[in-house]
């Protein structure tokens, strides 16, 4: 067994080359978690950061440590998950602002610990843009800090000596300082008066706005050496895997484990207590073997024989449910935005237009399976797990095996893909709850593609139906949009059969249509499965519903598609729905001032995307161009697919063209790695995502039945075109707003090439 | 009595035959750069070599590699620094890296073979392998680049 459990190493998850030698080295600065104080950052602009629990933070002394040699030790606080933000964009500000030699830089994984440093929650493609401010902050007082040091060694004023890479230059003396040698004189002075601290000219930038840092943890992953969940061996550890309720709700009735006992390797059979729905990220219960390999386990699991009362949701059946969610926008709901008279205005319409519209349930399917380890030392707690929110998980695993946050440390490992899945610990508490069962002793409970597909927190299945009115000059005057999707809110309170704030803002109530009469109803849906957030969240039903009527309507005016999308909408122009929305409208939790809804920005995306794209040129039969806009997690993006239809139906893509608006732009070309592969994630739920259930248990189990895009169906090249801003721009989210125009252009090239509307997800063989 | 070579070094094995050879490398070497993804073939994450040519490890059975040699990531280059683990950080390929070592392990079995290969029998070779970042066009693109430099 490999020994990745020396503890410093697990508790650091430090990268490679002995970091933690430098840490520990004297002279440093002392390390973070000794430094509780959390600071309200002092920001030029409000961002939704400081209304996040526990805000953020911008304390030199939490993120930043120096040792003697000049390793310069940076914390990573939130989840990497893949889009580089937590370990690579965030550390990158504050060694721009600290002009630091990023070659001399090592990461820090923090444990979970909102307190110490402030939400941790990676999700709702916030990292930059609420961190922007308060990493380089920490950077620029930690730069600050370093020069005070070496003027009071030369004895010279502050403002004669200036940090340049990795070293204090006294420029008149011709007297330089490296930052090791300043490290111990440096952390021994206060953290400075915010307005002392000055940040960079974005002209003085190394690393921002460059795109040249390849992520941090790039050597390790191309040579095995990265550690995710999956991943982390403990000495003694043992292995469980848990046969969980088919149904959400389900419980076991008796178990007879005396087969699986009989299996070479299985050493225990536990028993994990059920949850009823609404059980936010308890686990659903079931029976975990204990072995001394994986492979014991899942020998052991296939020989129990268990009797399972399967609950109230024994009886669901997603055709059945689908009719319900279609009846259900069929009549008036309840009214989530109403502006003008849309009824009387549809009335009275010269012509109106009507379309339905449905996506299915989909599913995450991270490469990594979810896995987590736990153990208890000596009444101390120990989780290593891939968790995107680590400090919330912590609260959770610790109030599940009945300890304080303050007993439990949490591990945050890689994770191997997130997506939102990883956003819901369920199977850490698994892990701490057959290690408690265990006395302690270090398990590491696996979940399999099988257990993943069939036990996930699904993105809600939705119904959409549009009715527009047109008058006698063609012009819209009416909009009514009806949506009906069981609501996430169903894994927190009971019964919910309304989208809440958080659902309604994600492309739908915030529609920025140029249009006088808006209505917008919400159907009754109730929940059957554990529902909850996939990247880009209701955002991708909403945009691709939307974006392919507002397509419809073009082809139905006899109107080009981006002109008519233009056309909708409408000059460039702030929208402010905050007046027409019945629910105190969300704006992804940003404040309008900063991140008003600007209809320019959005008409220059799909502006720049039909020119890159070519829009307009002639294709061959059997080709098609498609568009689509929206915006989302503040950040605007339009993506124009170029999709190639054989005669058996078979879809092939040689060009997708995206542009975004994501404000002022850190790390370009991670930009366009989230772009391309959004567009993979985009193509994989058009083209095969479908979760259904029958007698309430999830039909499809591997990737033989919940198929990915793989390599040959992938668009053959996607192409970024990134909006320049200035740093007075301010940045916005990019993990997420690349996937939901991406199906709505697809399925308008669709149509543009073959005459064929889809108007359900997945295009499957509807082609052939 | 040894039975078979992992990554140069010799070892015994007398356990379970009907294991994987993947449970064997993870959990009982601790050579965790072989990642678990489905179990079934079905997404090439597990990709290692045996006498040099990929395979899945999660479907291969210990009793099928007795007096065989398994490389796996971790003894691919002494250096990492085979030429499509260094094309795979000159592209930039990985995002959450997860699938990554089954990719690399795949693309350096299909150029020791055909060190020359077609756009068409890159993506073939490639297609076993899933990664749901979706990172294919610039996998591509660094099988291409390795080829070249190779």
């Amino acid at each position: 067994m490999n020994d990745l459990s020396t503890p410093k190493f697990k508790i650091t998850n430090v990268s490679r080359r002995g970091l933690l030698k430098g840490i520990a080295a004297s002279g440093s600065f002392v390390l973070a978690a000794q430094f509780p104080g959390v600071r309200k950052a002092l920001a030029s602009y409000p961002t939704g950061g400081d209304a996040m629990p526990n805000g953020v933070v911008n304390n030199p002394k939490v993120y930043v440590s120096i040792a003697g040699d000049g390793t310069v030790s940076i914390v990573a606080a939130r989840a990497e998950m893949g889009n580089g933000a937590a370990r690579t964009a965030l550390p990158m500000m504050v060694a721009d602002e600290l002009d630091a030699d990023w070659a001399r830089v090592r990461v820090v994984q923090s444990p979970g610990d909102e307190r110490t440093y402030g939400n941790q929650d990676t999700d709702g493609s916030r990292s930059v843009r609420h961190w922007i401010q308060p990493m380089r902050h920490c950077g620029a007082a930690a730069r600050l800090m370093l020069e005070t040091a070496a003027a009071a060694q030369w004895k010279v004023p502050v403002g004669e000596v200036e940090a340049q890479l990795h070293e204090v230059v006294h420029k008149p003396s011709n007297r330089k300082l490296g930052y090791g040698a300043l490290a111990a004189a440096a952390a021994a002075l206060p953290v400075p008066d915010a307005k002392a601290v000055k940040l960079k000219e974005a002209s003085a930038f190394r690393y921002l706005g460059k795109g040249t840092i390849g992520i941090f943890d790039l050597h390790d992953i191309t040579t095995g050496k990265a550690i995710y969940g999956q991943d982390v061996m403990l000495p003694g550890m043992k292995f469980a895997v848990v046969a969980r309720p088919a149904v959400v709700g389900g419980k076991v009735v008796s178990v007879d484990s005396s087969a699986a006992m009989k299996v070479p390797g299985v050493e225990k059979v536990v028993t994990i207590p059920g949850s009823s729905p609404p059980a936010k990220f308890a686990p659903l219960g079931g029976v975990a073997v204990v072995a001394r390999n994986t492979w014991a386990a899942l020998k052991g699991r296939e020989a129990l024989k268990i009797t399972w009362d399967n609950g109230p949701n024994a009886t669901h059946d997603s055709k059945a449910y689908r009719a319900s969610l279609e009846a259900a926008v069929k009549k008036p709901g309840k009214v989530e935005r109403n502006q003008g008279d849309a009824e009387k205005a549809l009335a009275s319409a010269a012509r109106v237009i009507t379309a339905e519209y449905y996506a299915p349930h989909i599913h995450h399917a991270t490469m990594e399976p979810p896995a987590a380890v736990a153990r208890m030392n000596h009444g101390r707690w120990e989780i290593w797990a891939p968790v995107q929110s680590p400090g919330q998980a912590r609260d959770d695993i610790a109030a599940a095996v009945g300890v304080t946050p303050a007993e439990m440390t949490l591990h945050p490992t890689l994770l191997g893909g997130g997506f939102g899945r990883k956003s819901k610990c369920d199977f850490a508490i698994e892990a701490a709850l057959i290690s408690k069962d265990m006395g302690g002793a270090p398990v590491k409970v696996v979940w399999t593609r099988e257990d993943d597909v069939r036990h996930g927190f699904y993105h809600t299945a939705t119904a959409e139906r549009f009715e527009a009115g047109l008058d006698a000059s063609n012009k819209v005057v009416a909009w009514r949009h009806r949506s009906a999707a069981p609501t996430i809110l169903s894994t927190f309170a009971p019964d919910p059969k309304h989208p809440f704030d958080i659902e309604l803002g994600m492309g739908w109530v915030d529609t920025p249509f140029d249009v006088p009469n808006i209505r917008m109803e919400s159907g009754e849906a109730q929940s059957h499965v554990r529902i909850g957030w996939f990247r880009s969240v209701n955002n991708v039903a909403h945009a691709w519903s939307t974006q392919s009527f507002v397509a419809e309507m073009a082809h139905a005016l006899g109107k080009d598609p981006k002109d008519f999308l233009l056309e909708l909408i409408g000059p460039a122009r702030t929208v402010d729905p905050r007046q027409q929305v019945t629910t105190p409208w969300w704006n992804y939790g940003e404040p309008f001032e900063t991140y008003p809804i600007d209809t320019g920005r959005l008409r220059r995306v799909t502006e720049l995307a039909a020119k890159e794209a070519g829009w307009g040129k002639p294709l061959p039969k059997g080709q098609g161009l498609g568009i689509a806009a929206h915006r989302s997690f503040v950040t605007y993006v339009a993506t124009v697919v170029h999709v190639v239809v054989g005669d058996k139906g078979q879809i092939s893509i040689p060009r997708v063209d995206t542009a975004i608006d994501c404000g002022y732009c850190v790390h370009p070309e991670r930009v366009r790695s989230q772009i391309e592969g959004a567009a993979v994630m985009g193509l994989t739920l058009a083209k095969h995502g479908e979760i259904t259930l029958k007698g309430g248990a999830i039909e499809q189990s591997n990737f033989n039945d919940y198929p990915l895009v793989r390599i040959e169906e992938s668009p053959k090249e996607t192409r970024t075109h990134i909006v320049e801003h200035p740093l007075t721009v301010p940045p916005s989210g990019v993990g997420e707003p690349g996937v939901p125009p991406f199906a709505p252009a697809l399925c308008n090239a669709i149509f543009a090439a073959t005459g064929k509307r889809i108007r359900q997800l997945p295009i499957g063989d509807q082609l052939a | 009595m040894p039975n078979l070579r992992v990554n140069g070094a010799e070892r015994t094995y007398d356990g379970d035959p009907s294991m994987p050879l993947l449970w064997y490398l993870r959990d009982e070497l601790g050579l965790t750069g072989t990642k678990f993804g489905c179990g079934a073939a079905l997404c090439g994450n597990c990709t290692v070599h045996l006498d040099g040519v990929a395979v899945r490890s999660c479907i291969t059975q210990m009793s099928s590699v007795t007096n065989r040699a398994v490389t796996t990531i971790e003894g691919l280059h002494p250096k990492g620094e085979h030429p499509v683990q260094v094309a795979w950080r000159n592209e930039g390929v990985p995002q959450c890296g997860y699938c990554q070592t089954g990719q690399i392990m795949q693309a350096a079995s299909l150029l020791a073979r055909t060190p020359g290969p077609t756009d068409a029998q890159i993506t073939e070779a490639m297609s076993g392998n899933l990664c749901r970042c979706g990172c294919y066009q610039r996998i591509h693109a660094a099988v291409r680049a390795a080829a070249r430099g190779a």
